[in-house]
Formats: structure tokens, sequence, C-alpha cells
């Protein structure tokens, strides 16, 4: 997690046992994006808009608006993410190491002006993190 | 008590009142006067900013004559930090299933 003043990011890094290309795969493909985070109309194109659609709950539609920013495929990928009245990016990092790849995703530009709006839609995240065990457990 | 996160976000939303909370953040106590010379505003505006930061928490303060003297009180941040542990929490969640799947799949 840094802290700058002006906005914040969150940062999440992970090893995985696999190379670039299969990672890449699972980053960038809509059916197996599906899989492991949400329904999606994702297309590897810069400047492609998209949603991913979570349940809807109270207080939220469920849906994240989307745009692609960086394909550098089995290298970095980044589209905005806009929900719950915040506007941030996400960016995905993958760097070949001896046993496989270094994942990073970054989650940036959460601005404290933003937070007004995602504390009045609080109650609709947290049960949508609830929610999203329920519908991603049921596809498996 | 803690402040509650909306106070804590709208107060630091402004730049000059940013600008102030860092400034008792690095320096420590200041009177109003040199927050005022720091600011680069009047000084009834930086009061007002300081009544902001001390509704929210940000800041605690000591009257010694006729100063008052502030410094921060980083402690009322934790809302913050909590807004971020949400999207922590989804995002190390999303991880695992990203390894579970990556498991799955043919090489």
């Amino acid at each position: 997690m840094t802290d700058t003043a002006a906005s914040r990011s969150l940062v999440i890094e992970r090893e995985m046992p696999y190379p670039p290309e299969k990672i890449w795969r699972a980053l960038t493909e809509g059916p197996l994006m599906e899989e492991w985070l949400m329904k999606n109309d994702f297309q590897p194109v810069v400047g492609h808009r998209f949603q991913f659609r979570a349940t809807p709950v109270a207080n939220w539609s469920g849906i994240i608006d989307c745009e692609v920013q960086v394909v550098e495929p089995n290298a970095r990928l980044s589209y905005r993410w806009g929900a719950l009245g915040t506007e941030t990016a996400v960016t995905w990092t993958l760097t070949p190491t001896e046993s496989g790849t270094h994942l990073r995703m970054e989650q940036s530009g959460f601005r404290p002006d933003q937070v007004a709006n995602y504390k009045g839609a609080n109650y609709g995240w947290q049960k949508f993190i609830g929610n999203l065990e329920r519908v991603v457990g049921g596809m498996q | 008590m803690p402040a509650a996160a909306n106070d804590v976000f709208r107060a630091l939303a402004d730049p000059t009142r940013r600008a102030i909370f860092e400034e008792l953040t690095r320096a420590g106590e200041r009177t109003v006067h040199a927050l005022t010379r720091h600011a680069g505003v009047s000084q009834p505006a930086v009061s007002k900013h300081l009544t902001v930061l001390k509704r929210a928490r940000l800041v605690r303060h000591r009257r010694d004559g006729r100063e008052t003297h502030y410094r921060a009180e980083p402690d009322a941040l934790a809302p913050m930090v909590d807004w971020l542990d949400h999207y922590g929490a989804f995002w190390r969640d999303r991880f695992d299933r990203l390894e579970d799947l990556l498991k799955r799949m043919d090489p």
C-alpha cells in the first residue's frame, strides 16, 4: 500500500510457478477471466470499453465500467476501473523469473475526494464480496 | 471515539488543508501564525481549515497564552486504511482464485 497526499494505491504481488504466457491468457481471455474475476466483455484492445458484471445488490448495480489502456502481451495490462463512485486504474505487470512469473497488480488513483461516494455504497460493496463468493463458487 | 471516515476524507480532499496537515506531520507542533506563513493564505482562512481538520480529529490544539498550538493526529487516518483494506481483501481473494484456475489450466 503506498500513500501520497493526492492519491493512494493498492499493490498486491505474488510469485507464480507458471510462465507469463499462461498467466497472460488467464488475465485477458474473457471466459477465463470470468472464472476467477467476474463476467465481462473484455477484449485485449487499447481503447476498448467493457464491463465487469457482478450480481446486483442493494445500492449497487454490480457493474464496473472499464476501458483498456495498455496491452503489452505477456508483460503489461492496464484498464480504467470505474465502480462505486471511484475512478481508479488496475495495472497488471508480469515479470519472468527463474521459476515462473512475478505477478504484480496495482490499483491506483484512490483520491480522498472520491470516498464520500464510496462510503455511500459501502453496504453494497460488502455484500458484493459476499455474493461474488457464491457466484464464482457456483461456476466451478 | 474515532472520526467518521467521511469527515477524514472531506478534510483531506482540499489541497490547502492537506498541506497544513502534512506540515504538522512533518514539523510537529506549530502555531496558527507559523502555519499561516507556511500556507500562503490569510490567517482566518487557516483557522477555518484547522476547524475542519479538528472536526475530523486529524489535529489537536492547546492554548498557551494568546497563541494556539496545533499538532497532527495521524491515527485519525485509520478510516482511510480500512477503505483500502476492503479492496485489499477483494484482490487477495481474486489472486487465490487465479492461482486455482492456473492449476487447472492446460500448460
